[in-house]
């Protein structure tokens, strides 16, 4: 015999459902008034430091359509590549948003400031990104990706390096538009899939 | 101790099957190719945080926050409650956790939801909390009815409550439902069957809180929520490979 082990066992995820937005994007619902405003509606606040930048998508099934009732939050760090909460870091940048997919056309849109390149704790430094966590009915267990920038250079970001096949590299590069604008389009299964990630 | 350690790697097969062939949707929304697994970075071991002073002195009380207090929802009175832990068992205090759910009668109020059952005036069926210094949480709501859905035939979902629960990192933000203990559509249900560990699906399923209910006001669930843990060494900041 060992000495015994205690852990606990993470609880097991669920669909958020078609009716996602009713908990977290209550006004997407038709709810109003419980709360002042939806949480996480911007990841910045006017005063934020960086280049404000754009970024419209959609999110693709298996058979190319785009869904209409998915739930997408957004995670990043400042202009500096400092996220809240450490030392430093720009305290007009929350760094948090919720956004939902458009119940007609499916199309989302996130407007934020660019993020700088973020040190890692082993001190690499990672090509500026947005993590994202999008769930939806369907989705049993929330999907995490990253959004990198092509106007970027992420040739030596330690996560893009270790995708073995270069071509996918590409679905978590965000296209530039226009000046500031971007195109990031998410594809959750089949020809052209995102590279999902279990960070 | 940092905050900023590593997160204990998801252990995936304690969670649904992505691919379920009797939840229909899940068909064409899970990726075919694997996922990239690697150690969290700084990306995921940083997480929003939300200060109590979010929430309005209503926002756990689904009986009565849609009203703003004017009137009381329909439906059997409970009281949910229960802890946020992460995997060491530690509890996670204040983070924010967000419920919704569908009123006594199994409809929500959400514009797509076109089931007959009727609206309830008093009802909007969402709510919000921040835990304790200990992790610990509560709501005030109603029981929410079963109700069918489009997928097989005859497919209902058992009564359940959403739970939405942030943590400290954003690589711990996790979503869930909680069942109720004894309904027999659990057993029924293709979404509960994702989860294939039998353990891990009975986790899901709130006991009945005799002791934490209220005579003539109230029956209580208990309902423990476990988010990843992170990795506890002083060995966590060193180069790679050293």
């Amino acid at each position: 015999m060992v000495q015994k082990l205690t852990q606990w066992t993470e609880t097991a995820s669920q669909t958020a459902g078609p009716y996602v937005h009713i908990g977290c994007i209550p006004t997407f619902a038709g709810i109003e008034g419980v709360y002042p405003e939806d949480l996480g509606l911007s990841p910045i606040s006017i005063a934020a430091k960086g280049q404000v930048i754009t970024i419209t998508g959609s999110l693709f099934d298996g058979t190319g359509w785009a869904i209409r009732d998915a739930m997408i939050e957004s995670w990043q760090a400042d202009g500096a590549g400092l996220y809240a909460g450490q030392v430093g870091a720009d305290p007009n940048v929350s760094g948090f948003c919720r956004f939902a997919a458009d119940k007609d056309t499916g199309e989302f849109i996130l407007k934020t400031i660019k993020p700088g390149p973020v040190k890692n704790r082993d001190g690499k430094m990672m090509a500026p990104h947005i993590s994202l966590w999008i769930v939806a009915r369907g989705i049993n267990i929330g999907l995490s990706t990253r959004v990198y920038f092509d106007d970027e250079d992420n040739s030596a970001d330690p996560l893009l390096v270790r995708i073995e096949q270069g071509p996918r590299v590409d679905s978590l590069i965000a296209k530039k538009t226009a000046a500031w604008q971007y195109r990031f389009d998410i594809r959750l299964q089949g020809q052209g899939e995102t590279v999902f990630l279990d960070l | 101790m940092s905050d900023h350690s590593s997160l204990m790697p998801r252990r995936r097969e304690m969670h649904p099957e992505p691919y379920w062939t009797d939840y229909k949707t899940s068909l064409t929304r899970s990726p075919n190719l694997p996922l990239l697994s690697m150690e969290s970075t700084v990306s995921e071991e940083t997480g929003p945080r939300f200060g109590h002073n979010l929430l309005g002195s209503l926002d756990n009380n689904l009986i009565l926050n849609y009203s703003q207090g004017k009137e009381l929802a329909i439906g059997e009175r409970i009281r949910v409650h229960g802890c946020v832990l992460d995997e060491t068992g530690r509890g996670v205090p204040h983070t924010l956790v967000e419920i919704w759910q569908a009123n006594a009668g199994g409809r929500y109020r959400h514009v797509k939801d076109t089931y007959f059952a009727p609206l309830d005036p008093n009802f909007g069926g969402c709510g919000r909390t921040i835990t304790d210094e200990n992790g610990f949480y509560e709501f005030m709501t109603i029981r929410p009815g079963a109700y069918p859905w489009p997928n097989r035939a005859n497919d209902w979902r058992p009564m359940h409550i959403h739970f939405s629960i942030f943590g400290h990192a954003f690589g711990q933000r996790l979503i869930s439902q909680m069942y109720f203990q004894g309904d027999p559509l659990i057993d029924l249900c293709p979404i509960a069957a994702t989860v294939r560990d039998r353990s891990q699906l009975d986790a899901l399923v709130a006991p009945l809180d005799i002791q934490q209910s209220r005579g003539m006001d109230y029956l209580a669930y208990k309902f423990d929520i476990v988010l990843r843990g992170r990795r506890q060494t002083m060995f966590e900041n060193k180069p790679e490979g050293m």
